[in-house]
């Protein structure tokens, strides 16, 4: 190679050098590295209690540091005997969305962007077809005259179409009904919130933002924890208290007593009473085929 | 053994080099795409460390152009098929010689099916959970996970097939029949499969009408057998008017044989959709209203689906005619039909599925600029690629680029192949 040559070439390939790190610039913005434990941590299924634990006491340092409170991190198993369904009393609801916000408070959801699990529907006497409902009803007073409400949020499925399209099985259905993801092995494709007939599903489309002031600290792994950028999220029904005999947020907080939860095993029960005795209860779009552990039903 | 390494070596590496050996022509078209390759990674970059807010996309409509471009180059991967099957399978001897340019096509287009998987998840750090073995697959559940398969063995597959040809013609002898014609007739195979699977993807979905038809995979292949064809007629004549290969007229008016029957199928079975849906009126058709009518005073996607339609048949139309034997008219037919089919397997197929969403919310979708950016990335990262391929395999083709002339320069085996140079010299 002579001389000449030579000098092109490197005037070429340095300025080649130039543009990829040019293009690359953004990159220095980039805050949230992944570290070494957090890019090799395997799948929920294949940790031992050990690797538990030292991913619990990870989260509990970043959210110590991020948010100056420290959490109370657990990883709460489902319970022996036990199969969650939730009925809603149609005739009860009112409208007042109380149960989408005590959703919010609970689990920690993005106030920016903002973020619900729960859509409260106003449907037109008649139908019970989600697609006639309007989600963004805004009157002075509820319940208006001529309408009633159904909230949706996950249906916890017992087919459920989510878990089956995961290619990473990063969501699955427990021996207690609940469909759970977990965050640190989502790859964020979107395919499960393609999937889900009921709009249950949400994306961190950025990091999720909420206020210290606003968090709460008693955490499951795969509930209610901070989620991070870039993966899915959504009802859980709040297995950081289902998990140790306590209601979800949304059936404690209701006012009018429409929200029923419980152990569908135990006979005693009173989501089996209402099973057992209610002349009418719908799963919602029962034609899709879900089979969903969550039932509507009015009072007759 | 040792010796056969080197040699394969020495090919590679002279594969390589003659990539950046070229007229000013070649610079100027190769520094453009790379400027834009350039720009879209900048573009990655953003949504990488900002999130996918920098989308135009929501939990409403949660796949758009990336998806949507994914659709249509599977497409166009899996139409290399459509070569292989009448040289492997009825003997034709004029489009022999081409398939490999079908098939380095297909790999080209698999680069950039992946390209367009990646840059639309959330977290691409976390791709190795698709490993299957080192990650948790959920195979045979999920068709995506099937998609992963089909498409990288896909890849495989051509990569194994050109490379072997390739190195034969390089080495100057004749290809081992063993060594290729199985693999062949897989491919073939796999083609089919690699578009049905993502028809399927759609298919699978019971909560989202649009998708959940039967008819959606056929239509996938009908549409590919189109639009791929199209591309790789319009492809040929690009590499004759570069190059002195040697392209017939007859072997691409074979291609237009190819083109004309998919093209009947194609509006055929987009008819069958339309009347199933319009005619019956259920209440599951409010995605197809959206597309073709608008829904609630919403319309964004209906002047792009008309578009679509038009040219579809305007297409159909001209490659009916005796006019399209003449290539001008067949390369505008050709041009129509891709951009036609672009926009029916892209936007009219992935964001309708979305509109209204399963609780009947109507939230439009349109791409950012950023997103665009992206997508015209790896558009020129697919080029980019097919240009490099094109590269090295035309003076190989030609034997000017072979081991027995392993002392000529690399500027030296170029300069050859040019129209003009070949002419001056006969």
């Amino acid at each position: 190679m002579n001389r000449r040559n030579f000098l092109r070439s490197s005037a070429l390939a340095l300025s080649g050098v130039a543009a990829i790190a040019a293009a690359l610039e953004p990159l220095r913005d980039l805050t949230d590295y992944t570290s070494l434990q957090r890019f090799f941590q395997k799948h929920y299924k294949q940790l031992t209690p050990q690797d538990m634990e030292r991913i619990l006491a990870r989260i509990t340092t970043e959210v110590e540091k991020q948010y100056k409170i420290r959490p109370h991190v657990k990883d709460y198993k489902p319970m022996d005997g036990v199969e969650f369904v939730y009925c809603l009393n149609l005739t009860r609801c009112i409208g007042c969305r109380k149960c989408v916000h005590a959703c919010v408070q609970e689990n920690n959801l993005s106030r920016d962007p903002e973020m619900q699990y729960i859509r409260v529907l106003k449907m037109p006497h008649g139908s019970l077809n989600p697609e006639e409902g309007d989600a963004k009803y805004n009157p002075e007073m509820v319940p208006e005259k001529g309408f009633f409400y159904m909230p949706v949020s996950c249906q916890q499925c017992r087919n459920s179409a989510c878990s089956k399209v995961c290619p990473v099985k990063a969501t699955w259905t427990d021996s207690d009904g609940i469909t759970v993801i977990d965050y640190d092995w989502c790859i964020g494709c979107r395919y499960c919130e393609a999937a889900c007939p009921y709009f249950a599903r949400r994306f961190n489309w950025k990091k999720p933002e909420v206020p210290k002031e606003r968090l709460n600290p008693n955490m499951s792994y795969l509930g209610n924890r901070p989620r991070m950028q870039g993966v899915m999220e959504k009802c859980h029904w709040c297995v950081q208290r289902t998990r140790v005999g306590q209601m979800p947020a949304c059936h404690d907080v209701c006012p009018a007593g429409a929200r029923k939860f419980g152990n569908i095993l135990d006979p005693n029960s009173e989501v089996s009473y209402i099973l057992r005795n209610k002349r009418v209860f719908i799963q919602l779009k029962e034609e899709v085929g879900n089979n969903p552990r969550f039932y509507y039903y009015f009072d007759v | 053994m040792i010796q056969a390494t080197k040699n394969y070596f020495r090919f590679l590496s002279r594969c390589a080099r003659i990539a950046f050996v070229g007229d000013w022509r070649y610079y100027g078209w190769m520094g453009f795409l790379s400027v834009l390759v350039l720009l879209g990674l900048n573009a990655y970059c953003k949504q990488f460390v900002n999130g996918l807010i920098t989308t135009g996309m929501s939990d409403e409509v949660s796949w758009g152009v990336y998806i949507s471009n994914f659709t249509f180059i599977v497409g166009i991967a899996a139409a290399a098929a459509m070569l292989v099957i009448p040289v492997y399978i009825y003997d034709n001897e004029e489009l022999h010689d081409l398939v490999i340019f079908g098939e380095l096509l297909a790999v080209a287009s698999i680069l950039m099916c992946l390209a367009f998987v990646t840059v639309d998840l959330g977290r691409p750090d976390r791709f190795w959970h698709l490993i299957p073995g080192i990650g948790k697959f959920n195979f045979p559940h999920s068709m995506l996970a099937w998609d992963v398969v089909v498409l990288n063995g896909y890849l495989l597959l051509n990569v194994y097939i050109c490379g072997y040809l390739l190195y034969c013609r390089y080495n100057g002898r004749k290809p081992a029949k063993w060594f290729y014609i199985p693999f062949v007739f897989i491919a073939i195979v796999w083609a089919i499969s690699i578009h049905t699977v993502t028809a399927f993807l759609y298919v699978g979905l019971g909560g989202r009408h649009f998708w959940n038809s039967a008819i959606v995979g056929p239509r996938f292949l009908a549409s590919a057998f189109t639009a791929g064809p199209a591309l790789i007629i319009l492809a040929l004549q690009v590499i004759r008017g570069v190059t002195a290969y040697r392209i017939t007229d007859k072997a691409l008016l074979t291609l237009r044989g190819i083109v004309q029957v998919s093209m009947l199928i194609n509006v055929f079975l987009l008819l069958n959709e339309v009347f199933k849906e319009f005619y019956s009126k259920s209440k599951n058709i409010t995605s197809s209203t959206y597309l073709f009518f608008g829904l609630e005073g919403h319309h964004a996607l209906v002047p792009w689906i008309w578009t679509a339609v038009t040219f579809n048949i305007i297409a159909m139309f001209l490659l009916i005619l005796p006019l399209t034997r003449s290539l001008r008219y067949l390369n505008v037919a050709c041009v129509l039909a891709i951009v036609g089919i672009w926009i029916e397997k892209g936007m009219g197929l992935v964001v309708p599925g979305f509109i209204p969403t399963p609780l009947g919310d109507i939230v439009e979708y349109s791409p950012s600029l950023n997103e665009t950016f992206i997508c015209l990335g790896i558009w020129a990262f697919g080029f980019l690629a097919y240009t490099i391929f094109l590269r090295m395999s035309v003076p190989i083709l030609q034997g000017k680029l072979s081991r027995a002339k392993e002392n000529v320069p690399l500027h030296d085996v170029i300069r050859g192949t040019g129209p003009e140079e070949v002419m001056a010299k006969a």
